[in-house]
């Protein structure tokens, strides 16, 4: 059975000027332990989407679940990452990471340790005690991910989380991400207008249609490469890149 | 040629085993040294000036005072005497300026919490933030009796409206992607409250505080002049009518010294504030 599930979902969302119908009859499923890139042109809802598999925003038709759950916030199923890495700039990196334990209530001395291992095993374990300002933009990011990852969600959703980094550390810290992402088995969902960062990461990409956003095309990326540095290194990155962006604009 | 080298190099002997940046640091605490002593002159050349000028006649001393009878006034009221003007007006404050500043930050904070409330609340503050409140006087003092609490009352009413309108500002500044952050680890707003919106908010509140100082005096000494048997601004309103130019010079400078030790302690307050949350 698929971990999460989209089924049949619309989204009409009310302004005082108009009504917008951001997703129409929209379905998809993604598998435990899957990487999943969105895509599609600007404006097309993919934020909107990621906001409703969050659970904090509820479908107007049809239902995202879970293991056939309902998602909501309070359930601790998934972990949302966001454009900018948002770290609190009054705590240290550790108390950053533990967050999601405090606000959730799950913060003992097993869940601290976990989140303190992942610290050190991905560089971060000198840093515990530094603030936010004192680290490269990077090793921010990394910090984000672990805070995301303290909590063990089942899912985590990546919104554009490498467009805040500046391009010469982009690839690295994408390939950071990933093998972090890889290495804890997490199931995880990309949001990106980055069509060659998708390339590079993910196992299937979904091409999202212009507003009102739906399913276009799925494709299963086969390049057999461990890490997203390795597929850019590719020769059929380039062959990718081309079907996928052309599937974007057509 | 030579010679020419010798001399050049000369002054750089001086620095011998300085480095640049020694050298930098050496220079700034010089020119705070110099800013400091500049600051004590001006003080004191004016004082000097304002009793030359007394002493030689260039001004009348009876409509200006000066220095020496300032300093005979004081030491001529009794101790006792002064520090109950003294107590009075600095109760009177400080127990305004705490006042306004909790109750403007929980009036804020349950603005902020209640989107409808702010709603309704909103042109009723603007009106209240234009009014002057001086106007209130009367019906403050018909309200609550003319004393000492209505001089807190006037106080209050002062800082309170520009504590709610910063605070309330400073509080719906925050982040929206920090929100976000929070919501979708499925955080109360109680909690988005306490670990994001009141530490993302502590530059805000301390300069809060630091406008407050200045305005509570102001309620203070403005309800001083309205009611009061006692007190800095009672003495200032009494010498006035009395004629005695040295007990309202002499209240003036006390209430100047006052204010200063309030803005310390505000400022002992913020520089705590910041290390404790690692604000630069």
């Amino acid at each position: 059975m698929a971990l999460l599930a989209l089924d049949h979902v619309d989204l009409i969302y009310q302004t005082e000027k108009s009504e917008t119908e951001a997703v129409r009859d929209l379905n998809l499923t993604v598998d435990e332990g899957e990487f999943i890139a969105l895509v599609g042109p600007s404006g097309c809802g993919k934020t909107t989407l990621l906001s409703m598999i969050a659970g904090l925003m509820p479908p107007t038709g049809g239902s995202v679940t879970i293991d056939g759950e309902p998602v909501t916030p309070s359930s601790g199923n998934v972990g949302y990452m966001l454009q900018r890495d948002n770290l609190f700039e009054w705590r240290t990196i550790e108390s950053n990471v533990l967050l999601g334990l405090i606000v959730r209530n799950e913060l003992t001395a097993d869940t601290k340790a976990h989140a303190v291992k992942m610290l050190e095993k991905y560089g971060l374990g000198d840093f515990r005690n530094h603030y936010p300002t004192q680290l490269s933009g990077g090793m921010r990011q990394r910090a984000a991910l672990i805070r995301t990852l303290a909590f063990k969600p089942r899912l985590l959703l990546l919104d554009e989380p490498f467009s805040a980094v500046d391009f010469q550390t982009r690839i690295a810290v994408c390939d950071d991400v990933y093998s972090i992402i890889k290495s804890e088995r997490k199931t995880a969902v990309l949001v990106t207008h980055d069509i060659s960062e998708a390339v590079s990461m993910a196992d299937r990409i979904v091409v999202l249609t212009a507003r009102p956003a739906t399913v276009k095309t799925i494709f299963t990326v086969d390049i057999d490469a461990p890490t997203p540095l390795k597929r850019r290194e590719s020769p059929r990155f380039s062959e990718w890149f081309d079907r996928v962006w052309k599937e974007v604009t057509l | 040629m030579k010679n020419l080298k010798t001399t050049s190099t000369l002054p750089c002997r001086m620095n011998v085993g300085k480095t640049p940046r020694e050298k930098y640091l050496a220079k700034r605490r010089n020119d705070k040294i110099i800013v400091l002593l500049l600051q004590i002159g001006l003080l004191g050349a004016l004082i000097g000036l304002w009793e030359l000028a007394a002493k030689v006649g260039w001004i009348d001393s009876f409509i200006t005072s000066c220095p020496s009878r300032i300093v005979k006034t004081l030491s001529g009221i009794a101790p006792a005497e002064l520090f109950k003007h003294i107590g009075y007006t600095l109760a009177e404050c400080i127990v305004g300026f705490l006042t306004a500043s909790v109750l403007g930050i929980l009036i804020a904070t349950l603005l902020w919490r209640f989107v409808k409330l702010r709603k309704v609340i909103e042109p009723y503050i603007i009106v209240l933030n234009a009014l002057p409140k001086i106007a209130l006087g009367p019906i403050i003092i018909i309200w609550v009796g003319a004393g000492a609490q209505a001089i807190i009352v006037m106080t209050v009413l002062i800082c309170i409206i520009v504590t709610v309108i910063s605070v309330l500002n400073g509080f719906m500044s925050v982040d929206e992607g920090k929100i976000l952050l929070l919501r979708s680890m499925g955080a109360s707003k109680l909690q988005i409250l306490t670990k994001l919106i009141f530490p993302a908010n502590v530059p805000a509140l301390v300069n809060m505080l630091k406008i407050n100082v200045g305005l509570a005096w102001v309620g203070t000494i403005m309800g001083e002049y309205l009611v009061s048997t006692a007190g800095l601004g009672y003495l200032i309103i009494y010498g006035s009518q009395v004629f005695k130019m040295d007990l309202v010079m002499a209240s003036t400078v006390v209430l100047c010294l006052l204010a200063t030790a309030m803005y310390l302690g505000v400022a002992a307050i913020e520089r705590a504030a910041k290390r404790r949350y690692h604000i630069d």
